[in-house]
């Protein structure tokens, strides 16, 4: 590995400052109580700020660029990351709708009882 | 021992018994490097996707609290702020031990290791304070699947921190033996991967299970 892709004290420190204002955004938000009302957006931000300092540790910690061990550093990171979105959004997805489907059960109850 | 011995004597005259520190061919460094490096990446995403895993089972089992305690009753988001941070300090003191070891200063590597591995200690300490906390007021992983799948995930990031304190101790004992090796170099790199590797799941940790887990 050349130097350069060890990083450099600039590097580290852009990856630093970068970090704590991505993380303080988003305990902020939840421990101010902003957005309370508004749960869905809210969320929407801190997963915003997660991915954007995940980016950030990645290059700046990580330092991955296409160009590293010939580019299968660069590659197995997206076949990795299409993977965890394969499993995660697969099994939210299949989850779901088997608790969905699961739920008629509470109300088919309730319809027996109320039978003449 | 003795069978060893007798299959390897020029290996064994060259290192004393009991000296875990390999020495490698000059002739097959370069390649060596590459292939190591590149090895300890892939076993990191393989632990990528093990961690990817735990995260879709919170996120599929993480609302179901069984009329238990849920996450806002729990997590106390200042403890996971000071959490979070003494890790964020950790990668940026480690990466100041990666320049010092650019710059072939031992102390100072020495310097940045132990300063890293204080502030790994000081989130396993705070992991602790906090599942025994948990534990005490009845919110083991027995009480809800939530608790469950919570427990497991930021159990398992705790124990990688856990083995990557004591990997840095090791490496510190390495580099306090035998100094700057090629051999102690290319391990600093590797851990440095894990440790940072660490932090970023953690960020997914606290923004998924901790900040999301205390709105929903």
């Amino acid at each position: 590995m050349s130097d350069q892709a060890h990083g450099s004290l600039k590097s580290y420190g852009v990856g630093f400052a970068l970090s704590v204002v991505l993380t303080l955004i988003p305990f902020g938000l939840v421990l101010g109580g902003a957005l309370e009302d508004n749960v869905g957006w809210a969320i929407a931000i801190i997963f915003l700020f997660g991915g954007a300092q995940i980016m950030v540790h990645v290059y700046y910690f990580l330092h991955v660029t296409l160009g590293a061990e010939d580019g299968w550093q660069a590659m197995s990171l997206a076949f990795t990351g299409v993977l965890l979105v394969i499993i995660l959004a697969g099994s939210i997805w299949v989850m779901f709708h088997l608790e969905e489907n699961m739920m008629p059960a509470h109300e088919l109850i309730e319809r027996v009882e109320q039978l003449p | 021992m003795t069978d060893m011995t007798a299959n390897g004597p020029q290996q064994a005259s060259e290192s004393p018994p009991f000296d875990f520190h390999v020495v490698e061919d000059d002739h097959a460094h370069e390649h060596h490097e590459t292939g190591t490096m590149l090895g300890f990446w892939l076993y990191l995403m393989s632990d990528c996707l093990l961690f990817g895993i735990l995260f879709a089972v919170h996120a599929v089992l993480g609302q179901s609290y069984a009329a238990g305690p849920s996450p806002a009753d729990l997590f106390e988001i200042e403890l996971v702020l000071v959490s979070t941070f003494m890790l964020l300090f950790s990668s940026i003191t480690y990466g100041f031990a990666m320049i010092a070891m650019q710059q072939g200063s031992k102390v100072g590597t020495q310097a940045w290791l132990a300063v890293t591995g204080v502030f790994g200690l000081a989130f396993l300490g705070l992991s602790i304070y906090e599942f025994e906390h948990l534990w005490h007021i009845g919110a083991t992983p027995m009480a809800s699947a939530a608790l469950s799948s919570f427990w497991l995930l930021v159990g398992t990031h705790g124990l990688h921190v856990a083995a990557g304190a004591i990997w840095l101790v090791v490496l510190l004992a390495q580099v306090q033996i035998h100094g700057l090796t090629h051999e102690n170099k290319r391990r600093i790199a590797c851990l440095s991967l894990f440790w940072h590797f660490l932090d970023l799941i953690w960020i997914a940790v606290f923004s998924f299970v901790y900040l999301t887990g205390v709105l929903l």
